[in-house]
């Protein structure tokens, strides 16, 4: 039954369900895009503080950063596994991925109680509320994604998974990798970039 | 498996109220798309009525100015997303797969939750009636009348949270449109083959996915903003509401797109069909839809020239807003080609069609009045723009759609609606709707601002008014006529598989399509491909009378209905109902959706009792 996906007769030769992922993707784009655009238009608007170069710590979000990338890695080596109809190695890979992505979130969890502590809040400026909507909402993406990977891992361990369902996994992988992609975004403008701002910035034109 | 799905039978039955809330087939889910779209059409229709009975004389007490905002504010919304929008996707839903050669569309269980989603999200918003706390800020909501100290009670999170439910259910079924559009069409119908209305579908459906999330974005911002403290579009700390203006109209110019094209899209079928010849230009028509898509991203802000965006965004509006006249009008041009020569026959979804191009021509003329930035200085927030509007949402969007209604109601019901009585409604909706809209241009050149309960008599907007008044009155017996016209089909005359000699693949099958739709999936050679086989067939001597044969159903690999949308959907929308009320509901809803999605994907397409 799962199988009979790999068999259906398509005009373009994709399969609809991997279609479906993209547009999806694409749909997502505007959703970061709209809630980036906000937080670059108020970059800097904050009219108190805590400022970001008072709490930013890049070093500590450059590790999770890292350890969201290396999910990555493992995600294409759970499908590689998975066309290789190497049965331990798909769960292998699947729970290394679920498990890089929960350390990401743990570091999440982390950041977010310390910034509370050190006073940013969402109602105490807009640096806060546009941080916090920001990574919460990509917080959210990467734990639904852990969620489906936790699911597919049972699938795996119950042998369900191998060369004929790969375009299960590999729709995963396509979500999953869309997340760090977003991530290097937000982690650019938000840390790198945005990540020293003290006090309110004057931009030009603002 | 041991999950819910092996606790729960799957559900069998095609019949009673059963089957169609566990339906997920395509001509289904368009019916009721259409009557749910239908009934709020009525009630937004009532609305508009109160509004018009306010301002039949000056100084009227009729209402207070509070109801006065209520009555616009849900008037428009319900028009823009529980009206036009639904009503375009029951076709899409109805006519699509058929016209391309499809049995389903590509995802027919997710196609199922879109409707959910949307009769669902609707009532939610609708709740706000009963406990009196409608939202009243407009439909464009603006920042920040919107905000806790200027709307304390809970209107606008109920048209927040509506909105977002009625979103994600716009999306999920433009995604499924996409994927219908690009991937099941059958052999030989390469994209420039495509129906017009097909086209027009697919372009929506992008609009629909990328413009949905920004909005969504401008109403998760107001939602915590309202509830949890932030301050997006508070000025007091640092928020700019000029912020919720781009979002909203970002997203708010591709809607207008996504009111029209759709509508467009019919009436590129009906005046091919009574004119007799195809479509005048087809790639011009296709590419100037393509056009529309993409600059109506480059136009938001002619919404906003007079919030003070300087002299530099407001000439490049005007000019982006002037361009984008130009594929209308190479539309416009190409639909009156069409009927050239032709031999034409004055059906009453014919004269719906003309009317639509009569009329959409005077909303476009208006619009460009008010592209000029000067000029739409003088212009907005005038009754000039509500003219302009409803030229080109009535007259163009729901002419269109009438246009639609009437062309395939044969093949939806396998009934005719009545000429003489669809004919009077017509002339009824069409005297109805200038007599009630072409006045509202004086009445806002001559100053009076829209949306004020009142005005008084020295202005001498009175007469206008009235008249306006009264064709809201010619308006509502046409509409009478319509439900008659509706409800007689009922015993009038079987419609026949292709009453009208149309061109397209849906007309090939009986009327209503059997549930595979195809018995066969056919073999495209054209544009048109029915025309093709009807010549073909009267060149070879054995003319086409008759629709393609039916076969025996359970021959055929259809999906099974499911219970999973439905759950789905309704735990949806208790997550909405519970931020409006009390989270406990909230997190009662995400485990039932949690359920349904898991229950979903447990599920086989196709039922195991019904493999062969």
């Amino acid at each position: 039954m799962a199988h009979a996906a790999e068999h259906e007769y398509t005009t373009t030769g994709l399969s609809n369900r991997k279609m479906l992922m993209w547009v999806f993707l694409g749909s997502d784009c505007l959703f970061f895009g709209a809630l980036i655009a906000t937080y670059m238009v108020y970059r800097g608007q904050s009219l108190v503080g805590p400022y970001p170069v008072d709490i930013i710590s890049v070093p500590v979000t450059t590790i999770s950063t890292f350890v969201l990338l290396m999910s990555s890695f493992a995600m294409v080596q759970a499908l590689a596994a998975t066309n290789a109809d190497n049965k331990r190695a798909i769960v292998g890979w699947l729970l290394a991925t679920a498990f890089l992505g929960s350390i990401f979130i743990g570091f999440q969890i982390f950041e977010f109680n310390s910034f509370k502590n050190e006073g940013l809040t969402l109602a105490g400026n807009l640096f806060g509320a546009t941080f916090f909507t920001l990574t919460g909402f990509h917080g959210a993406h990467v734990t639904l994604g852990i969620i489906w990977l936790l699911c597919m891992a049972v699938l795996g361990a119950k042998g369900r998974l191998g060369p004929g369902t790969a375009l299960d996994v590999e729709i995963l992988g396509l979500y999953w990798h869309f997340v760090d992609i977003v991530w290097i975004v937000i982690f650019t403008l938000l840390y790198l970039i945005g990540g020293f701002d003290a006090g309110p910035v004057a931009l030009p034109g603002g | 498996m041991a999950t819910i799905t092996g606790v729960i039978p799957r559900p069998t039955t095609y019949a009673g109220v059963w089957g169609w809330m566990t339906t997920i087939d395509h001509k289904r889910i368009g019916i009721l798309y259409g009557l749910t779209a239908f009934a709020f059409m009525l009630l937004a229709g009532l609305e508009a009525g109160v509004i018009r009975m306010q301002l039949v004389s000056a100084e009227n007490d009729l209402l207070g100015p509070a109801r006065f905002n209520q009555m616009f504010t849900m008037h428009a919304t319900v028009m823009v997303f529980m009206v036009i929008m639904p009503l375009s996707a029951s076709f899409f839903n109805f006519i699509v797969p058929l016209a391309i050669g499809a049995r389903d569309v590509a995802f027919p269980r997710l196609n199922a939750l879109s409707y959910w989603l949307f009769l669902f999200g609707a009532l939610l918003m609708h709740v706000s009636f009963l406990v009196d706390q409608v939202p009243d800020a407009g439909w464009f909501s603006y920042a920040n009348l919107t905000e806790k100290p200027f709307s304390p009670n809970r209107a606008l999170d109920f048209w927040a949270i509506g909105l977002l439910i009625l979103g994600t259910s716009s999306v999920a079924a433009a995604l499924n449109f996409v994927v219908t559009i690009v991937n099941m069409r059958a052999p030989g119908m390469s994209m420039m083959r495509l129906p017009v209305f097909v086209w027009m579908t697919l372009i929506t459906s992008l609009l629909l996915v990328l413009a949905f999330p920004v909005i969504t974005v401008g109403l998760i911002e107001l939602t915590m903003d309202r509830n949890f403290g932030t301050h997006f579009f508070i000025p007091s700390e640092g928020g700019d509401p000029i912020l919720w203006q781009h979002l909203f109209w970002v997203f708010g110019h591709p809607e207008v797109y996504i009111l029209i094209l759709p509508p467009m899209g019919i009436v590129s079928e009906v005046l091919p069909t009574f004119s007799g010849k195809p479509l005048f230009g087809y790639p011009f028509i296709v590419f100037s839809g393509i056009v529309i898509g993409i600059m109506g991203w480059a136009v938001w802000s002619h919404h906003m020239f007079t919030v003070g965006l300087g002299p530099v965004a407001n000439s490049v509006f005007t000019i982006t807003t002037m361009l984008i006249a130009v594929p209308t009008g190479v539309k416009i041009f190409n639909w009156i080609g069409t009927m050239w020569r032709g031999a034409v026959e004055f059906t009453t979804s014919m004269m719906f069609a003309l009317g639509f191009v009569a009329l959409f021509i005077v909303g476009g003329l208006s619009g460009i009045s008010h592209a000029i930035s000067p000029s739409d200085f003088q212009q907005q927030d005038t009754y000039y723009i509500v003219a302009h509007i409803h030229y080109v949402l009535f007259g163009g969007s729901i002419f269109g759609i009438f246009a639609g209604v009437y062309y395939w109601f044969p093949k939806i019901t396998g009934r005719m609606l009545d000429e003489t009585l669809g004919k009077i409604n017509f002339w009824l909706l069409f005297i109805g709707m200038n007599l009630t809209f072409f006045p509202m241009h004086f009445l806002g050149l001559n100053g009076m601002p829209r949306r004020i309960y009142t005005y008084s008599a020295e202005f001498g907007w009175e007469n206008l008014n009235r008249l306006a008044s009264l064709g809201y009155i010619v308006l509502f017996v046409g509409f009478l006529f319509f439900m008659y016209n509706m409800w007689q089909s009922r015993k009038s005359r079987p419609a026949g598989h292709d009453p009208w000699d149309a061109p397209g693949l849906e007309w090939s099958i009986s009327s209503p399509p059997p549930v595979y739709n195809f018995a066969e999936i056919p073999q495209v050679e054209g544009r048109d491909q029915y025309w093709i086989m009807k010549a073909k067939a009267e060149a070879a001597g054995t003319p086409l009378t008759e629709p393609e044969a039916l076969i025996d159903v359970n021959t055929v690999h259809m999906p099974s209905p499911s219970y999973w949308p439905i759950v789905t959907a309704a735990g949806v929308a208790l997550i909405g109902g519970g931020l409006l009320s009390h989270y406990a509901i909230s997190f009662l809803g995400g485990a039932i959706t949690m359920m349904g999605v898991i229950a979903w994907s447990n599920e086989p397409t196709v039922a195991p009792s019904d493999q062969h």
